[in-house]
């Protein structure tokens, strides 16, 4: 669990990061959403002591981060950057290897490790192993710095717009990597993004910020049904709210006995999927599969009543 | 095939022919010579002129390489930035002295000999490599220098592990200026009784005899040209190695 409390930070007149109280629990992806200038960074920064708070506390598991000396405390919390930061002077092995290197792991634990991380993000070890960061593309250089923000099994990940810089492709992938990476490795992950939907899309919590203030702290559905004021309003945007919201729920929770015309869609899928996939082959109910199998429909109506209920 | 792989051979051969086997350029040189006067040098021996020569410059270009980057890893540290404007000035005025000057002021404290040339290379040699090495450690790759910090680098592995391999390309072209003009400056070390190629051309000065002038010149020259161009490799490889 982390705890962060009336944490601030002030550079001279500005306050960049304002009084924010915030718990995440362990095992929970936290995504901090704001827009550029609201104290994300600054926020994120403070918690592994990159930049020391002018007020407030940070605990990790009941403990201060004060009682820990800052690049002690760092080699135990994963830290992965927009534009990567990868040694270039490394290849991929030692960048992924490097924390576990400082830890003084034994060298063929370092070496399995790398590799494991390296099918988990699904490049080939012995081809991407010995090669440099300049020899990667973009989505492989940002895979890269998330593996080797993994690599010592930190308990905490701490991420700044780790996708920022990737085409929309490939970041829909690279956040898809980190859900299942996720559930695979069960670390508490805290991550900074501008963008409304990669928050929605990942966080069990969101947390908006606006001029160095938490504006709202809840669940992706409360952020978009109940918007704390105006400014988280904007944010989530009126047109599209109610897809936004049908984006969160799953197939498998509207699914009714019957039959439907067309091709299926997982069970997995979202609300807005089915309606997509509705509205565009003209459909008033789409086939849902599990594990390769029909095992109902989901209704267009069933869709529309749902998207009237707010939580 | 490009130029450099034909003539950097060529001109290696030329040289060790000119420092091992002088005797061969005597037709060569033969018209430059006043009458009746010697063609070759051969008051002392080429090779162990041209390795004194090279030694000069290798001990004034390392020790002047060992102060100049310690003293910009200083000033580019936090605590070090104020000394930035100061060390600077200092490593300039090095550049501005003229070297005879140095030589005329050294003599009386150290003597006749290598020393005064030592000191001249040296100073000589501070500036070039001091601006490369600040210049490179300040415009490091900010995102891997964060990312160095963020992973739990303490200051000394940041230096030795991100820093400093980061930086060696540019490094490395401060010491191949360094070393470049250094070659070219110890030949008037002869003058105060170095040891060095200039012995030979002051020799050809002072009895008007053209082929030595030009023999010690050529020499000097060639040495110049293939430790450049030895350098210059180095660092593309090196620069290829950590490009971001
Ligand atoms: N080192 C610094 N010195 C002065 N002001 C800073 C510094 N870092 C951040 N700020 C200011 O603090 C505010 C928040 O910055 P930041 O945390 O980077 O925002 P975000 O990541 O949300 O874009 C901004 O107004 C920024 O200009
Ligand atoms: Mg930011």
């Amino acid at each position: 669990m982390i705890e962060i409390e009336r944490i601030t930070k002030t550079y001279g007149d500005v306050h960049a990061v304002d009084a924010v109280t915030m718990t995440a629990q362990t095992g929970t992806i936290t995504v901090i959403v704001g827009t550029s200038g609201s104290g994300k960074t600054t926020l994120l920064r403070m918690i592994n002591r990159l930049e020391e708070p002018t007020s407030g506390e940070v605990r990790i598991k009941g403990q201060s981060t004060l009682a820990t000396e800052p690049h002690l405390l760092r080699r135990r919390i994963g830290y992965a950057i927009q534009g990567h930061g990868l040694f270039p002077h490394y290849t991929v092995a030692r960048n992924i290897g490097a924390v576990p290197e400082l830890l003084n792991w034994p060298k063929a634990k370092i070496r399995a490790r790398v590799d494991e991380l390296l099918n988990l993000f699904s490049m080939d070890p012995a081809e991407f192993r010995h090669r440099y960061p300049a020899e990667l593309s973009g989505g492989q250089q940002q895979r890269v710095g998330v593996a080797r923000a993994l690599a010592s099994r930190p308990d905490l990940m701490l991420m700044d717009e780790p996708f920022g810089a990737l085409d929309p492709i490939i970041r829909a992938r690279a956040q898809d990597d980190l859900r299942r990476i996720h559930k695979a490795l069960g670390s508490t992950i805290m991550l900074v993004t501008h963008d409304m939907e990669e928050a929605i899309r990942l966080g069990d919590r969101v947390a908006v910020m606006d001029e160095g203030k938490l504006i709202q702290h809840g669940t992706p559905a409360e952020i978009i049904a109940q918007p704390a004021n105006g400014f988280v309003a904007d944010m989530v945007g009126d047109v599209e709210r109610p897809l936004r919201l049908l984006s969160l729920i799953p197939l498998s929770d509207l699914v009714e006995d019957g039959a439907a015309p067309g091709d299926a869609l997982p069970a997995e899928a979202s609300l807005r999927d089915a309606l997509a996939a509705c509205l565009w082959t003209g459909r008033n109910a789409v086939p849902v599969e599990h594990d390769g199998a029909v095992v109902g429909r989901v209704t267009f109506d069933a869709i529309r009543a749902r998207a009237q209920i707010h939580p | 095939m490009s130029i450099g792989t034909i003539l950097r051979p060529g001109l290696t051969l030329l040289l060790l022919a000119l420092v091992l086997k002088p005797a061969w350029f005597a037709p060569v040189f033969a018209p430059l010579a006043p009458q009746g006067a010697p063609v070759i040098y051969e008051r002392a021996s080429l090779l162990s002129l041209s390795l004194s020569h090279l030694g000069l410059v290798a001990a004034a270009t390392a020790a002047a390489t060992l102060v100049s980057v310690t003293l910009a890893i200083l000033v580019t540290r936090q605590a070090g930035a104020a000394f930035r404007p100061l060390s600077r000035t200092i490593a300039n005025m090095g550049q501005t002295f003229p070297p005879v000057a140095v030589l005329a002021l050294a003599v009386p404290a150290l003597g006749f000999g290598a020393g005064p040339t030592l000191v001249a290379l040296f100073l000589y040699g501070l500036l070039p490599i001091f601006e490369n090495t600040v210049t490179a450690l300040l415009t490091l790759p900010p995102a891997t220098m964060e990312a160095a910090r963020g992973i739990g680098l303490n200051r000394w592995q940041r230096l030795v592990r991100v820093e400093l391999p980061l930086a060696l390309p540019v490094m490395l072209t401060g010491i191949r200026l360094s070393a470049v003009i250094a070659l070219g400056t110890a030949t008037i070390g002869s003058t105060v009784a170095a040891r060095t190629l200039g012995e030979v051309i002051i020799a050809g000065l002072l009895t008007n005899n053209t082929a030595y002038v030009l023999q010690g010149g050529l020499i000097v020259g060639l040495f110049a040209v293939l430790i450049y161009d030895a350098l210059v490799q180095l660092e593309a490889y090196l620069a290829r190695r950590t490009r971001g």
